[in-house]
């Protein structure tokens, strides 16, 4: 074992393909792809077409037998892929499941340690690679008081010091708000330009990474390559095709649907001098007013810690207000006496707000799309007839009907994000509370979502939403609530 | 949740291995059970008020953090002292409860037993690093890495359930089926936690495995796992009190083997 760094790798495949044992249909198939040694490419293609599994397989995770089944070659610095531990180095899309250790440090040696680097070029190498990164922080630091971006930074990091020939970053900045995004960006083109080493990106975010990157590879789904070349011939010749399978494309936006209606001037909530906390006793922010109409969509923004989910749950009648009162109107509150969401049941929520969670995990409760959908219908005992006709509605208006007896975990991610609108816009409230709604979301995910809210606005429902992103912004919001 | 947040010092207890903490709790422990008599308890008790002033903790952590055991210990006195076998003189009988002078001594030994292993266990626990503790039982006790690492980066996803708890409760309150039986809806709740942990669990694993860990290269340790005087000592003078204790009450002839 040699501890000096890695020569930049090749990469090659020659009819590779690759089946995931509880599949039928392969997922990358007769991929035929050279990759030269120290080249930076960004990796496109519909949801679908194997990207991750590709990258995956590159990094040498991808699982034994019992995982799959491969066929054809796939070659990373003239090795098999499969066994080539050390080689590659993958970072992947979530940053909370990517920290390993409680210290940056440490965490930053986990990789060397496990292959077999001695201790004292192991220090050398964290105190390297956190310095390419940009993370000036002390060893000790504790990974969990670190941002999203920090946390990638860190997973970055942590590779780097293994001193890999091949880079591989599975939408590494997906998860994370502009700031992060930017953080991640610039350390990464710091390592390419430092390291020489062969670099393979992952990403719905083509203006992210089009100026670090020397070449677009676009997988075709079902397998095999769709287009290959330097990025601006590429996105010339595909960009609408492009576009139109997901990949954001500044030159190619994707369509919104105008709204037409802003908002019938009947006020639904009002909230003064209101305090929030996630747990009791710990107040984020104070001082907040907030009032919010009917048919009129109010963004929540501002930086990471602010408290805008926070704020948003408790506009909900999720969490009780620290100080202050939220207070509906009796449009909003209808035949209930109460005029505090908080004090209601959990079944008077359904018609009156609904809430759609960041993480449309948190909010599943049955095995089957199709019973997802019902749950909210069925504590409105509502009859068997009408359930099923507000199901179908919906399966059909979220391109889910195909889908409706799969088990939700194991939808795509737009697709889990579609199904947790839609579980929501089942019992039909008139306010929609949504927490990140485009976060992660690829371009045609995010161009129906905006589309069916627009309409939902125009029909009269109002939208209350946290968000980072400024073309949702643009394109929906009446309103805005800046926290700091 | 003490294990995930070790107060943190500069006293000479923080430096010390993890696992002499763990060998000297367990010494202390083992000698302890194998009688019930006061005076044993007591001699122990004793012993270790001193080097608790010692411990590294102010004396508002040390009865915030061993809160715990000083409700215990009475509670066992208390029932011991109304159910506990009853010998000698009665005192007091109603129904089930009978106070004798043998459930009373019986009581006293029964609360001094539960603070003697109690206080040194927890004093000795907080203090340690969990980090520091997996090095320790890797390298020096050399139990296999793959676990002891595998269970150490899994201990940190402990903070996300939490919060993943927190979030399945609103949303489940937001779905509208918040009302149900309180029972019923934390099994549910309950059993979502389980379905998410298992899917952090192996994406855990999967960027674990992609820094080369479980591969079949001989691992190197980046922190040195040592044990040294501190640590010999530390081990000594859990020895010093639990043999001590032992003869204390063997030679006043209140020792009672209860194996």
């Amino acid at each position: 074992m040699t501890h000096d760094r890695q020569p930049p790798a090749a990469v090659s495949a020659r009819g590779w393909g690759w089946r995931h044992a509880s599949r039928r249909a392969w997922a990358v198939d007769g991929l035929d792809l050279d990759i030269e040694p120290g080249q930076r490419v960004l990796l496109l293609g519909a949801s679908g077409a194997g990207k991750s599994t590709l990258m995956h397989a590159l990094a040498g995770v991808i699982g034994g037998d019992d995982e799959g089944e491969q066929r054809g070659e796939l070659r990373v610095a003239g090795q098999d892929a499969t066994s080539a531990r050390g080689v590659a180095g993958l970072v992947l899309q979530d940053p909370d499941s990517q920290v390993i250790l409680a210290r940056v440090g440490d965490d930053v040696a986990f990789g060397c340690e496990n292959l077999g680097v001695p201790r004292d070029e192991i220090w050398r190498r964290v105190a390297e690679a956190l310095e390419a990164v940009g993370l000036d922080l002390p060893l000790e630091h504790p990974t969990s008081a670190l941002s999203g971006g920090q946390k990638q930074r860190l997973a970055l990091a942590g590779v780097l010091a293994m001193r890999p020939g091949l880079i591989l970053l599975d939408e590494p900045t997906a998860n994370l708000d502009p700031d992060g995004v930017a953080e991640v960006r610039d350390a990464v083109a710091r390592v390419a330009r430092t390291t020489g080493a062969t670099l393979i990106v992952i990403e719905h975010r083509v203006e992210v990474w089009r100026d670090i990157v020397d070449r677009v590879v676009v997988l075709a789904p079902g397998g095999g390559v769709m287009a290959d070349g330097d990025p601006d011939s590429v996105l010339r010749a595909r960009g609408a095709e492009l576009s139109a399978s997901g990949v954001w494309i500044p030159e190619f936006p994707p369509p919104i649907a105008q709204r037409r209606v802003a908002g019938s001037g009947t006020r639904l909530m009002d909230a003064t001098g209101l305090g929030i906390a996630r747990v009791r006793g710990t107040r984020i922010a104070t001082g907040i007013d907030v009032a919010l109409d009917e048919g009129r969509a109010t963004a929540i923004v501002g930086p990471n810690g602010a408290g805008k989910s926070t704020l948003a749950l408790t506009l909900a009648g999720l969490l009780r207000p620290a100080e202050g009162v939220v207070s509906a109107t009796q449009a909003l509150t209808g035949q209930l006496k109460s005029t505090s969401p908080i004090d209601w049941r959990s079944k008077d929520l359904l018609t009156r707000i609904g809430t759609v969670f960041q993480d449309p995990e948190h909010q599943f409760l049955a095995a089957t799309v199709r019973d997802e959908l019902a749950v909210g219908p069925r504590a409105l005992e509502l009859s068997a007839q009408e359930i099923s006709t507000r199901v179908d509605g919906l399966l059909e208006r979220l391109r889910l009907d195909h889908l409706a007896l799969a088990n939700p975990f194991t939808l795509s991610g737009g697709e889990k994000r579609r199904l947790s609108v839609a579980t929501v816009l089942a019992t039909r409230p008139k306010l929609l509370v949504l927490d990140e709604p485009t976060f992660g979301q690829d371009s045609r995910t995010w161009s129906e979502l905006v589309s069916l809210l627009a309409g939902l606005l125009d029909e009269g429902q109002s939208i209350l939403a946290v968000t980072h992103d400024a073309d949702f912004v643009a394109a929906l919001a009446d309103d805005e609530i800046r926290l700091s | 949740m003490s294990i995930l947040t070790p107060t943190k010092g500069a006293q000479a207890i923080y430096r010390i291995n993890p696992v002499a903490k763990l060998a000297t709790a367990f010494l202390l422990s083992f000698a302890l059970i194998l009688t019930i008599d006061w005076l044993s308890a007591a001699t122990a008790l004793v012993l270790e008020s001193v080097l608790f002033a010692w411990a590294g903790l102010s004396a508002r952590q040390f009865f915030l953090r061993t809160i715990p055991i000083w409700i215990a210990a009475p509670t066992a006195g208390f029932t011991t002292l109304l159910y506990g076998q009853s010998s000698g003189q009665s005192h007091f009988e109603f129904g089930l409860v009978h106070v004798t002078d043998g459930s009373i001594s019986l009581a006293i030994a029964t609360a001094l037993r539960v603070l003697a292993i109690g206080l040194p266990a927890i004093v000795l626990f907080v203090t340690i690093d969990p980090t520091d503790l997996a090095d320790g039982l890797a390298q020096v006790w050399h139990l296999p890495s793959r676990f002891v690492l595998g269970a150490l980066a899994g201990l940190r996803l402990v903070g996300l359930f939490l919060d993943d708890w927190r979030s399945l409760e609103l949303a489940r309150r937001a779905r509208g089926v918040g009302d149900r039986g309180r029972i019923r809806r934390v099994v549910s709740q309950a059993f979502a936690l389980l379905v998410l942990s298992i899917r952090r669990g192996s994406k855990l694993a999967t960027a674990m495995e992609a820094r080369g860990f479980g591969g079949d290269t001989k691992r190197t340790w980046a922190r040195e796992s040592l044990v040294g005087w501190r640590e010999v000592l530390l081990i000594g003078i859990g020895a010093v009190i639990a043999a001590a204790s032992v003869v204390v009450a063997v030679a006043f002839g209140t020792w009672n083997f209860i194996v």
